[in-house]
């Protein structure tokens, strides 16, 4: 049996509602810290637990609060990250809506742990109605004693608010938020200084996504130990992966680190295979961000081991031959979906949302767009195919934030693996634009009488 | 930015429940922060404005927050939801990023469009429909989906857009609110 930290009580009849929440054990972790517990005690657990950013960026979340700066008489702020916004992430919708006192809780015995008095949950606009379902059940905690002044006479203090976004993919960059936060644009600051240092109105502030709160929860029940018995190396724990595309099953799974893709894509339990007896062609594990692996990399690394479910294993090879686990927004195409198609569907997501402060990130995701419109579109030249390769390589690590590696690095791993298939688009644009696409790697002129 | 000071030259004013609700959200950020209430007040403002922000409603957004009418201008310019010009009474926002694209998201766009006549952004003579194309909605394995105001609508198919269209235009269809529930 699967063990699940975070959705096991999902199905439970009103687990929505405070009472049957706590019932099933809900707000132990904020009784056990606040009554057992010295703050550091509970950031030495999250620490022991090997807990990593749910967010993406996978960094340690013990370490990254012991960066929290402490001077006297400032105020510490706890941001929770849910603006959810990386195309193929669905997680932390799912979690909120359905078991929003899990965050709740989660955040409390954070703040706690960071000796936080005010802290927020940003959620993205387009999310209205969990917004109200957050506020719903704060009120709940708030007339039960778990909010306001000296929680449950522990003489810890606690409030907590949600805040709202517009529509701005930029704004889960966790300086955007902040500053979206403050009420303005959301335009990434330079770093550093760190949130750590100078977050939310220049005080100290840690930024932490809604999954990586809500472990907190079991971490705090069972210690961190336990929570490190889950996973393999410096990947533990259970991680929700929300699962798209071509699939049988698509949905929201709780999963155990260290599960081979090979189970989790094919299992009647999990992905349950491709839908309508297709072959897999092509997988993107973490997000629309994370480097697009074709499917002979999928099951097995490049070394030809078994290639699982880890932040570890999924970067096996780097970028040659790997990908990254990212927001585990995994995104499973068939034999049907072009490429050239979806890179180009990409990065005009990333031209559409970049904030256009830095020039590489503002006129390249744009550029890379418009030849990758033409190249769909049976417009573009052999010569755009490397051009793309060498505007994705200028923007990379060239960028006051992340999106601008964001938006390079699937272009540039769709061309490294499926070079074929961006050819084919200048040899053959009739043909490509009539005809199923076949699996990459298979010569072009098989491609054309198979289809 | 495409500005438009006013629909029918009345300024733009909120109810009293609704500059209420603003003054309470205000008050939840540290003195002087109150423009952290921003985004939350423009959405309000939104909808009481038939779906759209005109400057009138932005300068009343400011003068209620206590900034300056340009520091509204940037952040509602700058957000992908606040629409800066009319629109219809039900705003279809079809989400055309690619998990949603590889499960037939621009074939029931196309449809719509047709359906109803319209391209991106425009809206029906009637006044009803207004389209909308955005990003990833964070519904990606129910797709297609499109967002109708504060809700969903999932796993879109031809029959479901042509019940949905005939449903709004009986009055049917409840868009939700930005008020406090
Ligand atoms: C362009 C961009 C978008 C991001 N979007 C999100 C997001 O929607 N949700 C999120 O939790 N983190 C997002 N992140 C990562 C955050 O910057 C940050 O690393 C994270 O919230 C930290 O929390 P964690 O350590 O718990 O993962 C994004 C980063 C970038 C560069
Ligand atoms: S990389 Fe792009 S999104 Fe990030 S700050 Fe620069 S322009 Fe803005
Ligand atoms: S891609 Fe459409 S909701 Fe995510």
């Amino acid at each position: 049996m699967a063990r699940k930290l975070l959705l096991g009580n999902v199905h439970v009849e009103g687990i929505n509602t405070y009472e049957v929440y706590r019932k099933h054990g809900g707000y132990s972790s904020v009784e056990k810290a606040l009554k057992k517990m010295t703050p550091d005690e509970v950031v030495e657990e999250v620490k022991k637990s090997g807990l990593r950013g749910r967010g993406g960026a996978g960094f340690p979340t013990g370490l990254k609060w012991s960066f929290l700066a402490k001077p006297e008489g400032v105020p510490r702020y706890l941001v929770c990250n849910a603006d959810e916004s990386e195309p193929g992430t669905f997680k932390d919708r799912y979690l909120m809506e359905k078991i929003p006192h899990l965050l709740i809780e989660g955040m409390i015995t954070a703040s706690y742990a960071l000796g936080a008095n005010t802290s927020f949950i940003y959620i993205r606009g387009e999310y209205s109605w969990i917004l109200f379902i957050l506020e719903k059940a704060i009120a709940e905690a708030y007339d039960k004693g778990w909010l306001g002044k000296n929680i449950k006479g522990s003489g810890y203090d606690l409030d907590l608010y949600v805040n709202i976004g517009a529509g701005a993919y930029i704004c889960g960059e966790e300086t955007a938020l902040l500053e979206s936060l403050e009420g303005k644009r959301g335009n990434p600051r330079i770093k550093p200084p760190f949130p750590a240092v100078k977050g939310l109105w220049q005080c100290p502030t840690v930024v932490n996504n809604v999954e990586t709160i809500a472990a907190v929860v079991p971490i705090v029940n069972d210690g961190g130990d336990e929570y490190a018995k889950i996973g393999i190396d410096k990947s533990t724990g259970t991680k929700l992966i929300s699962a798209s595309g071509n699939i049988r099953h698509p949905g929201v799974y709780e999963i155990e680190l260290g599960m081979t893709v090979e189970n989790f894509l094919y299992s009647d339990q999990w992905c349950g295979g491709m839908k309508n007896g297709k072959k897999l062609k092509a997988l993107v594990p973490g997000g629309s961000s994370v480097p697009i692996l074709p499917h002979y990399l999928v099951t097995k690394t490049a070394k030809g081991d078994q290639r699982l479910m880890t932040y570890e294993s999924l970067a096996d090879g780097g970028f040659e031959s790997g990908s990254m686990l990212g927001s585990g927004g995994f995104i499973v195409y068939d034999e049907d979906q072009c490429i050239v198609r979806n890179t180009w569907n990409f990065s005009r997501f990333y031209a559409h949302e970049s904030c256009g402060q830095c020039s590489p990130c503002r006129e390249g995701t744009s550029w890379m767009e418009k030849v990758l419109h033409r190249l769909e579109n049976g417009q573009g030249k052999m010569s755009d195919i490397d051009l793309l390769a060498d505007v994705a390589k200028k923007i990379e690590g060239n960028t006051i934030c992340p999106l601008g590696d964001a938006a390079a690095w699937p272009v540039s791993a769709a061309i490294r693996h499926f070079r074929d298939e961006f050819e084919w688009h200048v040899k053959d644009p009739q043909g490509c634009m009539q005809r199923n696409y076949g699996l990459a790697h298979v010569p072009i002129e098989n491609q054309l009488i198979n289809a | 930015m495409h500005a438009v000071v006013t629909e029918n030259g009345k300024p733009f004013k909120f109810s009293d429940a609704t500059r209420k609700e603003v003054e309470a959200i205000i008050k939840r950020y540290p003195e002087g922060r109150g423009k952290s209430a921003l985004l939350r007040a423009l959405h309000l403002a939104q909808e009481e404005n038939n779906g759209w922000l005109s400057v009138s409603a932005m300068d009343e957004v400011a003068a209620t927050l206590g900034i300056t009418p340009i520091e509204v201008y940037e952040v509602a310019s700058f957000y992908s939801m606040y629409n800066l010009a009319p629109v219809g009474k039900y705003v279809l926002e079809f989400c055309h990023t690619g998990p949603c694209a590889i499960e037939g998201a621009e074939k029931i766009i196309e449809y719509t469009k047709l359906k109803l006549g319209i391209g991106k952004n425009q809206t029906t003579e009637d006044g009803l429909f207004t389209v909308k194309q955005v990003e990833c909605l964070g519904a990606c394995g129910y797709a297609p989906m499109m967002q109708v105001g504060e809700f969903f609508h999932e796993h879109l198919t031809e029959e479901k857009m042509d019940a949905f269209i005939e449903d709004c235009r009986a009055g049917k269809i409840d868009k939700g609110t930005w008020k406090m529930h």
